[in-house]
Protein backbone atom coordinates (compact mmCIF):
# COMPACT_ATOMS: atom_id res chain seq x y z
CA UNK A 1 0.00 0.00 0.00
CA UNK A 2 3.00 2.29 -0.04
CA UNK A 3 2.17 2.97 -3.68
CA UNK A 4 -1.07 4.68 -2.66
CA UNK A 5 0.43 8.14 -2.22
CA UNK A 6 2.35 8.17 -5.51
CA UNK A 7 -0.68 6.89 -7.43
CA UNK A 8 -2.98 9.47 -5.85
CA UNK A 9 -0.46 12.18 -6.69
CA UNK A 10 -0.28 11.08 -10.31
CA UNK A 11 -4.07 10.92 -10.62
CA UNK A 12 -4.42 14.40 -9.12
CA UNK A 13 -1.72 15.70 -11.45
CA UNK A 14 -3.53 14.20 -14.45
CA UNK A 15 -6.77 15.87 -13.34
CA UNK A 16 -4.98 19.21 -12.90
CA UNK A 17 -3.37 18.98 -16.35
CA UNK A 18 -6.75 18.03 -17.80
CA UNK A 19 -8.42 21.13 -16.30
CA UNK A 20 -5.67 23.42 -17.57
CA UNK A 21 -5.82 21.83 -21.02
CA UNK A 22 -9.62 22.04 -21.13
CA UNK A 23 -9.61 25.71 -20.18
CA UNK A 24 -6.89 26.54 -22.73
CA UNK A 25 -8.45 24.55 -25.56
CA UNK A 26 -11.95 25.88 -25.00
CA UNK A 27 -11.05 29.50 -24.33
CA UNK A 28 -11.06 30.43 -28.02
CA UNK A 29 -14.45 28.84 -28.57
CA UNK A 30 -15.84 30.61 -25.54
CA UNK A 31 -14.40 33.96 -26.73
CA UNK A 32 -16.21 33.43 -30.02
CA UNK A 33 -19.38 32.63 -28.11
CA UNK A 34 -18.98 35.87 -26.13
CA UNK A 35 -18.35 37.80 -29.35
CA UNK A 36 -21.48 36.32 -30.91
CA UNK A 37 -23.48 37.30 -27.87
CA UNK A 38 -21.98 40.81 -28.11
CA UNK A 39 -20.26 40.60 -24.75
CA UNK A 40 -16.87 42.21 -24.20
CA UNK A 41 -16.96 42.85 -20.47
CA UNK A 42 -16.01 39.37 -19.26
CA UNK A 43 -13.25 38.80 -16.74
CA UNK A 44 -10.58 36.10 -17.02
CA UNK A 45 -12.14 34.11 -14.19
CA UNK A 46 -15.49 34.21 -15.93
CA UNK A 47 -13.88 33.08 -19.16
CA UNK A 48 -12.25 30.10 -17.43
CA UNK A 49 -15.40 29.02 -15.62
CA UNK A 50 -17.51 29.35 -18.75
CA UNK A 51 -15.03 27.48 -20.94
CA UNK A 52 -15.14 24.60 -18.49
CA UNK A 53 -18.92 24.40 -18.74
CA UNK A 54 -19.60 24.68 -22.45
CA UNK A 55 -22.20 22.49 -24.05
CA UNK A 56 -19.98 21.33 -26.92
CA UNK A 57 -16.44 21.96 -25.75
CA UNK A 58 -13.31 20.86 -27.57
CA UNK A 59 -12.30 19.12 -24.37
CA UNK A 60 -14.91 18.82 -21.62
CA UNK A 61 -13.79 19.28 -18.03
CA UNK A 62 -13.58 16.17 -15.84
CA UNK A 63 -16.64 17.24 -13.86
CA UNK A 64 -18.68 17.49 -17.06
CA UNK A 65 -17.73 13.96 -18.05
CA UNK A 66 -18.45 12.74 -14.53
CA UNK A 67 -21.89 14.34 -14.43
CA UNK A 68 -22.70 13.03 -17.92
CA UNK A 69 -21.73 9.56 -16.75
CA UNK A 70 -23.85 9.83 -13.64
CA UNK A 71 -26.73 11.07 -15.75
CA UNK A 72 -26.48 8.36 -18.41
CA UNK A 73 -25.72 5.50 -16.03
CA UNK A 74 -27.79 6.20 -12.94
CA UNK A 75 -30.52 8.68 -13.84
CA UNK A 76 -31.65 7.50 -17.28
CA UNK A 77 -33.36 4.11 -17.14
CA UNK A 78 -31.21 1.25 -18.49
CA UNK A 79 -33.77 0.41 -21.16
CA UNK A 80 -33.43 3.81 -22.82
CA UNK A 81 -31.15 4.15 -25.83
CA UNK A 82 -29.55 7.14 -24.17
CA UNK A 83 -28.36 5.08 -21.25
CA UNK A 84 -24.75 3.99 -21.12
CA UNK A 85 -25.81 0.87 -19.21
CA UNK A 86 -27.90 -0.16 -22.22
CA UNK A 87 -24.99 0.28 -24.61
CA UNK A 88 -22.46 -1.09 -22.15
CA UNK A 89 -24.42 -4.33 -21.75
CA UNK A 90 -24.55 -4.80 -25.52
CA UNK A 91 -20.80 -4.34 -25.72
CA UNK A 92 -20.24 -6.60 -22.73
CA UNK A 93 -22.30 -9.39 -24.29
CA UNK A 94 -20.34 -9.25 -27.56
CA UNK A 95 -17.07 -9.07 -25.69
CA UNK A 96 -17.79 -12.06 -23.47
CA UNK A 97 -19.03 -14.29 -26.30
CA UNK A 98 -16.11 -13.28 -28.48
CA UNK A 99 -13.65 -13.72 -25.64
CA UNK A 100 -14.95 -17.21 -24.87
CA UNK A 101 -14.63 -18.27 -28.52
CA UNK A 102 -11.24 -16.58 -28.85
CA UNK A 103 -9.93 -18.21 -25.68
CA UNK A 104 -11.09 -21.68 -26.76
CA UNK A 105 -9.58 -21.19 -30.21
CA UNK A 106 -6.38 -19.71 -28.83
CA UNK A 107 -5.81 -22.49 -26.32
CA UNK A 108 -6.70 -25.16 -28.88
CA UNK A 109 -4.21 -23.76 -31.37
CA UNK A 110 -1.53 -23.56 -28.72
CA UNK A 111 -2.08 -27.20 -27.75
CA UNK A 112 -1.85 -28.25 -31.39
CA UNK A 113 1.29 -26.19 -31.99
CA UNK A 114 3.01 -27.60 -28.94
CA UNK A 115 2.14 -31.24 -29.66
CA UNK A 116 2.46 -31.43 -33.45
CA UNK A 117 6.03 -30.70 -34.49
CA UNK A 118 5.65 -29.95 -38.20
CA UNK A 119 2.66 -27.68 -37.59
CA UNK A 120 4.76 -25.60 -35.24
CA UNK A 121 7.41 -25.00 -37.89
CA UNK A 122 4.96 -24.14 -40.63
CA UNK A 123 2.18 -22.40 -38.69
CA UNK A 124 4.04 -20.20 -36.21
CA UNK A 125 5.57 -17.82 -38.77
CA UNK A 126 2.11 -17.20 -40.19
CA UNK A 127 0.66 -16.56 -36.77
CA UNK A 128 3.35 -13.98 -36.16
CA UNK A 129 2.81 -12.48 -39.60
CA UNK A 130 -0.93 -12.30 -38.93
CA UNK A 131 -0.13 -10.19 -35.92
CA UNK A 132 1.78 -7.61 -37.95
CA UNK A 133 -1.35 -7.18 -40.07
CA UNK A 134 -3.65 -4.47 -38.82
CA UNK A 135 -6.34 -6.99 -37.98
CA UNK A 136 -8.90 -4.39 -37.02
CA UNK A 137 -8.90 -3.24 -40.63
CA UNK A 138 -10.72 -6.47 -41.42
CA UNK A 139 -13.55 -5.68 -39.02
CA UNK A 140 -15.90 -3.86 -41.41
CA UNK A 141 -15.50 -6.55 -44.04
CA UNK A 142 -16.14 -9.43 -41.69
CA UNK A 143 -19.34 -7.69 -40.59
CA UNK A 144 -20.44 -7.33 -44.23
CA UNK A 145 -19.52 -10.89 -45.16
CA UNK A 146 -21.39 -12.35 -42.21
CA UNK A 147 -24.29 -10.11 -43.12
CA UNK A 148 -24.49 -11.87 -46.50
CA UNK A 149 -25.13 -15.10 -44.65
CA UNK A 150 -27.89 -13.43 -42.66
CA UNK A 151 -25.72 -13.51 -39.59
CA UNK A 152 -26.51 -10.24 -37.88
CA UNK A 153 -26.78 -8.84 -34.41
CA UNK A 154 -24.29 -10.05 -31.86
CA UNK A 155 -22.52 -12.73 -33.92
CA UNK A 156 -20.40 -10.61 -36.32
CA UNK A 157 -19.11 -8.44 -33.52
CA UNK A 158 -18.39 -11.41 -31.30
CA UNK A 159 -16.51 -12.92 -34.25
CA UNK A 160 -14.27 -9.87 -34.47
CA UNK A 161 -13.77 -9.82 -30.72
CA UNK A 162 -12.77 -13.50 -30.94
CA UNK A 163 -10.45 -12.83 -33.86
CA UNK A 164 -8.65 -10.14 -31.95
CA UNK A 165 -8.36 -12.04 -28.69
CA UNK A 166 -7.19 -15.44 -29.90
CA UNK A 167 -3.71 -14.43 -30.97
CA UNK A 168 -2.27 -13.13 -27.68
CA UNK A 169 -3.75 -16.20 -25.99
CA UNK A 170 -2.12 -18.57 -28.48
CA UNK A 171 1.27 -16.92 -28.12
CA UNK A 172 1.09 -16.85 -24.33
CA UNK A 173 -0.10 -20.45 -24.09
CA UNK A 174 2.58 -21.76 -26.45
CA UNK A 175 5.14 -20.10 -24.24
CA UNK A 176 3.42 -21.47 -21.14
CA UNK A 177 3.11 -25.04 -22.40
CA UNK A 178 6.82 -24.93 -23.22
CA UNK A 179 7.67 -23.55 -19.78
CA UNK A 180 8.73 -26.91 -18.22
CA UNK A 181 12.51 -27.21 -18.39
CA UNK A 182 14.27 -30.23 -19.92
CA UNK A 183 14.99 -31.67 -16.47
CA UNK A 184 11.31 -31.90 -15.63
CA UNK A 185 10.49 -33.32 -19.06
CA UNK A 186 13.23 -35.92 -18.58
CA UNK A 187 11.79 -36.84 -15.22
CA UNK A 188 8.43 -37.48 -16.86
CA UNK A 189 10.21 -39.64 -19.41
CA UNK A 190 11.89 -41.70 -16.69
CA UNK A 191 8.42 -42.28 -15.26
CA UNK A 192 7.60 -43.52 -18.80
CA UNK A 193 4.70 -41.10 -18.87
CA UNK A 194 2.76 -40.95 -22.09
CA UNK A 195 2.55 -37.73 -24.08
CA UNK A 196 -0.93 -36.98 -22.79
CA UNK A 197 0.14 -37.66 -19.21
CA UNK A 198 3.10 -35.30 -19.59
CA UNK A 199 0.72 -32.78 -21.00
CA UNK A 200 -1.92 -33.04 -18.27
CA UNK A 201 0.38 -33.41 -15.28
CA UNK A 202 3.29 -31.20 -16.24
CA UNK A 203 2.70 -28.86 -19.17
CA UNK A 204 -0.86 -27.77 -18.42
CA UNK A 205 -0.29 -26.93 -14.74
CA UNK A 206 3.01 -25.19 -15.54
CA UNK A 207 1.28 -22.93 -18.02
CA UNK A 208 -1.15 -21.44 -15.47
CA UNK A 209 0.68 -18.10 -14.94
CA UNK A 210 1.07 -17.65 -18.70
CA UNK A 211 -2.57 -18.62 -19.12
CA UNK A 212 -3.81 -15.86 -16.86
CA UNK A 213 -1.40 -13.27 -18.24
CA UNK A 214 -2.56 -13.96 -21.78
CA UNK A 215 -6.23 -14.09 -20.76
CA UNK A 216 -5.85 -10.56 -19.41
CA UNK A 217 -4.50 -9.32 -22.73
CA UNK A 218 -7.12 -11.35 -24.60
CA UNK A 219 -9.99 -9.84 -22.60
CA UNK A 220 -8.79 -6.30 -23.29
CA UNK A 221 -8.32 -7.13 -26.99
CA UNK A 222 -11.81 -8.63 -27.22
CA UNK A 223 -13.31 -5.41 -25.89
CA UNK A 224 -11.39 -3.34 -28.44
CA UNK A 225 -12.63 -5.67 -31.18
CA UNK A 226 -16.25 -5.38 -30.06
CA UNK A 227 -16.05 -1.58 -29.94
CA UNK A 228 -14.45 -1.24 -33.36
CA UNK A 229 -16.99 -3.66 -34.82
CA UNK A 230 -19.79 -1.54 -33.37
CA UNK A 231 -18.41 1.50 -35.12
CA UNK A 232 -18.87 -0.24 -38.47
CA UNK A 233 -22.39 -1.41 -37.69
CA UNK A 234 -23.67 1.25 -35.40
CA UNK A 235 -27.44 0.75 -35.74
CA UNK A 236 -27.39 -2.06 -33.18
CA UNK A 237 -26.04 0.14 -30.41
CA UNK A 238 -23.11 -0.45 -28.09
CA UNK A 239 -20.36 1.79 -26.77
CA UNK A 240 -18.71 1.99 -30.19
CA UNK A 241 -21.97 3.16 -31.74
CA UNK A 242 -22.18 5.75 -28.98
CA UNK A 243 -18.69 6.98 -29.88
CA UNK A 244 -19.63 7.26 -33.55
CA UNK A 245 -22.91 9.07 -32.82
CA UNK A 246 -21.05 11.47 -30.55
CA UNK A 247 -18.50 12.23 -33.24
CA UNK A 248 -21.22 12.78 -35.87
CA UNK A 249 -23.09 15.32 -33.79
CA UNK A 250 -20.09 16.92 -32.10
CA UNK A 251 -21.26 15.76 -28.67
CA UNK A 252 -17.83 15.69 -27.08
CA UNK A 253 -19.10 15.12 -23.56
CA UNK A 254 -20.96 12.04 -24.80
CA UNK A 255 -17.82 10.69 -26.50
CA UNK A 256 -15.75 11.07 -23.37
CA UNK A 257 -18.44 9.46 -21.23
CA UNK A 258 -18.60 6.47 -23.60
CA UNK A 259 -14.82 6.31 -23.61
CA UNK A 260 -14.65 6.22 -19.83
CA UNK A 261 -17.40 3.63 -19.69
CA UNK A 262 -15.36 1.47 -22.08
CA UNK A 263 -12.26 2.04 -19.98
CA UNK A 264 -14.12 1.04 -16.82
CA UNK A 265 -15.50 -2.06 -18.52
CA UNK A 266 -12.02 -3.04 -19.69
CA UNK A 267 -10.53 -2.41 -16.25
CA UNK A 268 -13.24 -4.52 -14.58
CA UNK A 269 -12.81 -7.41 -17.04
CA UNK A 270 -9.03 -7.42 -16.75
CA UNK A 271 -9.35 -7.00 -12.99
CA UNK A 272 -11.63 -10.03 -12.64
CA UNK A 273 -9.31 -12.20 -14.73
CA UNK A 274 -6.36 -10.95 -12.71
CA UNK A 275 -8.10 -11.69 -9.42
CA UNK A 276 -9.08 -15.23 -10.46
CA UNK A 277 -5.53 -15.68 -11.68
CA UNK A 278 -4.01 -14.54 -8.43
CA UNK A 279 -6.23 -16.86 -6.39
CA UNK A 280 -5.53 -19.81 -8.67
CA UNK A 281 -1.80 -19.18 -8.74
CA UNK A 282 -1.79 -18.93 -4.98
CA UNK A 283 -3.58 -22.26 -4.63
CA UNK A 284 -1.27 -23.90 -7.13
CA UNK A 285 1.79 -22.64 -5.29
CA UNK A 286 3.12 -20.32 -7.98
CA UNK A 287 3.41 -17.31 -5.71
CA UNK A 288 7.00 -16.71 -4.80
CA UNK B 1 23.87 -19.97 -42.15
CA UNK B 2 21.95 -18.50 -45.06
CA UNK B 3 21.08 -22.02 -46.16
CA UNK B 4 19.71 -22.73 -42.75
CA UNK B 5 17.58 -19.63 -42.80
CA UNK B 6 16.23 -20.50 -46.23
CA UNK B 7 15.46 -24.00 -45.04
CA UNK B 8 13.50 -22.50 -42.16
CA UNK B 9 11.39 -20.60 -44.65
CA UNK B 10 10.31 -23.63 -46.66
CA UNK B 11 7.61 -25.14 -44.39
CA UNK B 12 5.71 -21.90 -43.76
CA UNK B 13 6.02 -21.02 -47.45
CA UNK B 14 4.55 -24.37 -48.44
CA UNK B 15 1.72 -24.02 -45.94
CA UNK B 16 0.97 -20.55 -47.35
CA UNK B 17 0.84 -21.94 -50.88
CA UNK B 18 -1.45 -24.76 -49.82
CA UNK B 19 -3.69 -22.27 -48.09
CA UNK B 20 -3.90 -19.99 -51.13
CA UNK B 21 -4.58 -22.95 -53.44
CA UNK B 22 -7.32 -24.24 -51.14
CA UNK B 23 -8.86 -20.77 -51.04
CA UNK B 24 -8.86 -20.48 -54.83
CA UNK B 25 -10.24 -23.98 -55.20
CA UNK B 26 -13.05 -23.55 -52.69
CA UNK B 27 -14.12 -20.25 -54.23
CA UNK B 28 -14.18 -21.72 -57.75
CA UNK B 29 -15.67 -25.10 -56.89
CA UNK B 30 -18.44 -23.77 -54.67
CA UNK B 31 -19.05 -20.72 -56.89
CA UNK B 32 -18.78 -18.37 -53.94
CA UNK B 33 -20.02 -14.96 -55.11
CA UNK B 34 -17.26 -12.33 -55.27
CA UNK B 35 -19.25 -10.16 -52.87
CA UNK B 36 -18.61 -12.64 -50.09
CA UNK B 37 -15.13 -13.93 -50.80
CA UNK B 38 -13.20 -13.15 -53.97
CA UNK B 39 -10.62 -15.68 -55.16
CA UNK B 40 -6.94 -14.85 -54.63
CA UNK B 41 -6.51 -14.50 -58.39
CA UNK B 42 -9.31 -11.94 -58.55
CA UNK B 43 -7.71 -9.99 -55.71
CA UNK B 44 -4.35 -10.08 -57.46
CA UNK B 45 -5.95 -8.82 -60.68
CA UNK B 46 -7.66 -5.97 -58.83
CA UNK B 47 -4.39 -5.16 -57.07
CA UNK B 48 -2.51 -4.83 -60.37
CA UNK B 49 -5.23 -2.69 -61.93
CA UNK B 50 -5.52 -0.24 -59.04
CA UNK B 51 -1.88 0.29 -58.12
CA UNK B 52 -2.15 4.14 -58.39
CA UNK B 53 -5.11 4.31 -56.00
CA UNK B 54 -3.50 1.91 -53.58
CA UNK B 55 -0.24 3.87 -53.70
CA UNK B 56 -2.05 7.13 -52.93
CA UNK B 57 -3.85 5.48 -50.01
CA UNK B 58 -0.57 4.04 -48.79
CA UNK B 59 1.20 7.41 -48.72
CA UNK B 60 -1.71 9.11 -46.99
CA UNK B 61 -1.84 6.51 -44.22
CA UNK B 62 1.90 6.01 -43.84
CA UNK B 63 2.36 9.75 -43.11
CA UNK B 64 0.19 9.45 -40.02
CA UNK B 65 1.73 6.12 -39.02
CA UNK B 66 5.35 7.27 -39.21
CA UNK B 67 4.86 10.72 -37.68
CA UNK B 68 2.86 9.23 -34.82
CA UNK B 69 5.23 6.32 -34.33
CA UNK B 70 8.32 8.52 -34.09
CA UNK B 71 6.65 11.05 -31.78
CA UNK B 72 4.94 8.44 -29.58
CA UNK B 73 7.94 6.15 -29.18
CA UNK B 74 10.34 9.09 -28.79
CA UNK B 75 8.31 10.81 -26.09
CA UNK B 76 7.67 7.48 -24.35
CA UNK B 77 11.41 6.86 -24.20
CA UNK B 78 12.22 10.35 -22.91
CA UNK B 79 9.47 10.31 -20.28
CA UNK B 80 10.60 6.85 -19.14
CA UNK B 81 14.16 8.10 -18.62
CA UNK B 82 12.84 11.11 -16.68
CA UNK B 83 10.48 8.96 -14.61
CA UNK B 84 13.33 6.62 -13.82
CA UNK B 85 15.06 9.44 -11.90
CA UNK B 86 12.39 9.37 -9.21
CA UNK B 87 11.17 6.34 -7.36
CA UNK B 88 8.03 8.25 -6.36
CA UNK B 89 7.07 9.01 -9.95
CA UNK B 90 7.82 5.47 -11.05
CA UNK B 91 5.56 3.99 -8.42
CA UNK B 92 2.78 6.40 -9.31
CA UNK B 93 3.06 6.32 -13.10
CA UNK B 94 3.63 2.61 -13.71
CA UNK B 95 0.24 1.31 -12.53
CA UNK B 96 -1.32 4.19 -14.42
CA UNK B 97 0.61 3.30 -17.58
CA UNK B 98 -0.31 -0.37 -17.22
CA UNK B 99 -3.97 0.54 -16.83
CA UNK B 100 -3.93 2.80 -19.88
CA UNK B 101 -2.19 0.13 -21.97
CA UNK B 102 -5.16 -2.17 -21.35
CA UNK B 103 -7.73 0.44 -22.35
CA UNK B 104 -9.43 0.64 -25.74
CA UNK B 105 -7.38 3.67 -26.80
CA UNK B 106 -8.61 3.51 -30.40
CA UNK B 107 -11.75 5.07 -28.92
CA UNK B 108 -10.02 8.45 -28.82
CA UNK B 109 -9.95 8.46 -32.62
CA UNK B 110 -13.14 10.52 -33.04
CA UNK B 111 -11.86 13.06 -30.53
CA UNK B 112 -8.53 13.43 -32.30
CA UNK B 113 -10.29 13.82 -35.65
CA UNK B 114 -12.31 16.61 -34.06
CA UNK B 115 -9.20 18.35 -32.67
CA UNK B 116 -6.74 17.98 -35.48
CA UNK B 117 -8.99 17.84 -38.53
CA UNK B 118 -9.53 15.21 -41.19
CA UNK B 119 -6.01 15.04 -42.60
CA UNK B 120 -3.13 12.88 -41.37
CA UNK B 121 -2.15 14.87 -38.23
CA UNK B 122 -5.22 13.55 -36.40
CA UNK B 123 -4.17 9.99 -37.30
CA UNK B 124 -0.66 10.71 -36.07
CA UNK B 125 -2.16 11.97 -32.79
CA UNK B 126 -4.05 8.71 -32.25
CA UNK B 127 -0.86 6.77 -33.00
CA UNK B 128 1.11 8.91 -30.53
CA UNK B 129 -1.28 8.08 -27.69
CA UNK B 130 -1.41 4.40 -28.63
CA UNK B 131 2.36 3.94 -28.83
CA UNK B 132 3.36 6.13 -25.90
CA UNK B 133 2.32 3.88 -23.03
CA UNK B 134 3.77 0.56 -24.20
CA UNK B 135 7.05 2.40 -24.76
CA UNK B 136 6.92 4.02 -21.34
CA UNK B 137 6.12 0.82 -19.45
CA UNK B 138 8.67 -1.29 -21.32
CA UNK B 139 11.49 1.23 -21.05
CA UNK B 140 10.97 1.74 -17.34
CA UNK B 141 11.05 -2.04 -16.87
CA UNK B 142 14.13 -2.24 -19.08
CA UNK B 143 16.04 0.42 -17.15
CA UNK B 144 15.57 -1.74 -14.06
CA UNK B 145 17.01 -4.79 -15.74
CA UNK B 146 20.72 -4.13 -15.20
CA UNK B 147 21.81 -6.38 -12.33
CA UNK B 148 23.03 -4.97 -9.04
CA UNK B 149 26.47 -6.48 -9.70
CA UNK B 150 26.82 -4.44 -12.85
CA UNK B 151 25.58 -1.34 -11.10
CA UNK B 152 28.06 -1.84 -8.30
CA UNK B 153 30.80 -2.12 -10.86
CA UNK B 154 29.81 1.25 -12.30
CA UNK B 155 29.92 2.65 -8.79
CA UNK B 156 33.46 1.36 -8.23
CA UNK B 157 34.41 3.13 -11.45
CA UNK B 158 33.02 6.29 -9.81
CA UNK B 159 30.72 6.67 -12.81
CA UNK B 160 28.24 9.52 -12.68
CA UNK B 161 24.52 8.83 -12.93
CA UNK B 162 24.62 9.97 -16.54
CA UNK B 163 27.51 7.65 -17.36
CA UNK B 164 25.77 4.72 -15.68
CA UNK B 165 22.69 5.50 -17.72
CA UNK B 166 24.39 5.75 -21.11
CA UNK B 167 27.03 3.05 -20.63
CA UNK B 168 25.06 0.44 -18.69
CA UNK B 169 21.37 0.91 -18.12
CA UNK B 170 20.23 2.18 -21.51
CA UNK B 171 22.05 -0.59 -23.41
CA UNK B 172 20.64 -3.11 -20.94
CA UNK B 173 17.16 -1.69 -21.58
CA UNK B 174 17.47 -2.01 -25.35
CA UNK B 175 15.83 -5.46 -25.64
CA UNK B 176 12.80 -4.09 -23.77
CA UNK B 177 12.79 -0.93 -25.88
CA UNK B 178 12.84 -2.98 -29.07
CA UNK B 179 10.06 -5.15 -27.74
CA UNK B 180 7.92 -2.02 -27.42
CA UNK B 181 9.08 -0.76 -30.81
CA UNK B 182 7.93 -4.02 -32.40
CA UNK B 183 4.56 -4.09 -30.64
CA UNK B 184 4.10 -0.46 -31.58
CA UNK B 185 4.52 -1.08 -35.33
CA UNK B 186 1.24 -3.01 -35.29
CA UNK B 187 -0.45 -0.57 -32.95
CA UNK B 188 0.56 2.34 -35.17
CA UNK B 189 -0.95 0.72 -38.27
CA UNK B 190 -4.14 -0.15 -36.41
CA UNK B 191 -4.45 3.32 -34.89
CA UNK B 192 -4.02 5.13 -38.21
CA UNK B 193 -6.41 2.87 -40.14
CA UNK B 194 -9.15 2.90 -37.49
CA UNK B 195 -8.83 6.67 -37.10
CA UNK B 196 -9.54 6.96 -40.82
CA UNK B 197 -12.90 5.24 -40.27
CA UNK B 198 -13.92 8.36 -38.33
CA UNK B 199 -13.24 10.90 -41.05
CA UNK B 200 -10.54 11.52 -43.58
CA UNK B 201 -9.96 13.26 -46.89
CA UNK B 202 -11.02 10.96 -49.72
CA UNK B 203 -7.81 8.95 -49.64
CA UNK B 204 -6.21 6.55 -47.17
CA UNK B 205 -6.35 2.83 -46.44
CA UNK B 206 -8.99 3.09 -43.71
CA UNK B 207 -11.11 5.30 -45.95
CA UNK B 208 -10.73 2.88 -48.87
CA UNK B 209 -11.77 -0.09 -46.76
CA UNK B 210 -14.85 1.56 -45.29
CA UNK B 211 -16.10 3.01 -48.59
CA UNK B 212 -15.42 -0.09 -50.68
CA UNK B 213 -17.26 -2.20 -48.11
CA UNK B 214 -20.16 0.19 -48.66
CA UNK B 215 -19.97 -0.34 -52.46
CA UNK B 216 -19.52 -4.09 -51.97
CA UNK B 217 -16.17 -3.81 -53.78
CA UNK B 218 -14.81 -6.61 -51.65
CA UNK B 219 -11.92 -7.42 -54.00
CA UNK B 220 -10.66 -3.85 -53.54
CA UNK B 221 -10.99 -4.24 -49.76
CA UNK B 222 -8.82 -7.35 -49.92
CA UNK B 223 -6.30 -5.58 -52.12
CA UNK B 224 -6.09 -2.78 -49.56
CA UNK B 225 -5.73 -5.31 -46.77
CA UNK B 226 -2.93 -6.92 -48.74
CA UNK B 227 -1.18 -3.54 -48.85
CA UNK B 228 -1.76 -3.08 -45.13
CA UNK B 229 -0.44 -6.56 -44.42
CA UNK B 230 2.67 -6.05 -46.54
CA UNK B 231 3.27 -2.65 -44.97
CA UNK B 232 2.76 -3.96 -41.46
CA UNK B 233 5.05 -6.96 -42.02
CA UNK B 234 7.73 -4.82 -43.68
CA UNK B 235 7.59 -2.27 -40.86
CA UNK B 236 7.87 -5.05 -38.28
CA UNK B 237 10.63 -6.77 -40.22
CA UNK B 238 12.60 -3.55 -40.48
CA UNK B 239 12.45 -2.95 -36.73
CA UNK B 240 13.31 -6.60 -36.05
CA UNK B 241 16.31 -6.36 -38.39
CA UNK B 242 17.55 -3.24 -36.64
CA UNK B 243 17.04 -5.00 -33.33
CA UNK B 244 19.20 -7.91 -34.47
CA UNK B 245 21.93 -5.47 -35.48
CA UNK B 246 21.82 -3.41 -32.31
CA UNK B 247 21.19 -6.04 -29.64
CA UNK B 248 23.19 -8.88 -31.20
CA UNK B 249 24.63 -9.62 -27.75
CA UNK B 250 21.28 -10.60 -26.28
CA UNK B 251 20.70 -14.27 -25.36
CA UNK B 252 17.74 -14.70 -27.70
CA UNK B 253 19.96 -13.98 -30.73
CA UNK B 254 23.16 -15.58 -29.49
CA UNK B 255 21.60 -18.96 -28.99
CA UNK B 256 20.54 -19.24 -32.60
CA UNK B 257 24.13 -18.92 -33.84
CA UNK B 258 25.42 -21.76 -31.71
Amino acid sequence: MKSLLPITTVVLAVLAIWYVAAATLNADLQRDAYANAGRTDYSTAELIVDSLNMERPKLPGPHQVASEMVKSIVVISPTSKRSLVYHGLITLEETLIGFAIGAALGIGLAVVIVSVRWLDRSLTPWLIASQTVPIIALAPMIVVILNQFDITGVAPKAAIAAYLSFFPITVGMVKGLRAPDPLQLDLMRTYSASQSQTFLKLRAPMSAPYFFASMKIGAAAALVGAIVAEVTKSEDGGLGARLLAGSYYGQTVQIWAALFAAAALSAVLVGIVGLVGRIAEHRMGFVR
Amino acid sequence: MIDRRLADLVPPFLLGLVFLAAWELVVRAANVPAIILPAPSAIAARFVVSVPTLAADFWQTIKGVLAGYVLGCGSGLVVAILVDRSDFLRRGLLPFGNLVSALPIVGIAPIMVMWFGFDWPSKAAVVVVMTFFPMLVNTVAGLESASSMERDLMKTYAATDWQTLTALRLPAALPFVFNALKVNTTLAMIGAIVAEFFGTPIVGMGFRISTEVGHLGIDMVWATILVAALTGSAFYGLVAAIERRVTFWHASFRRREA
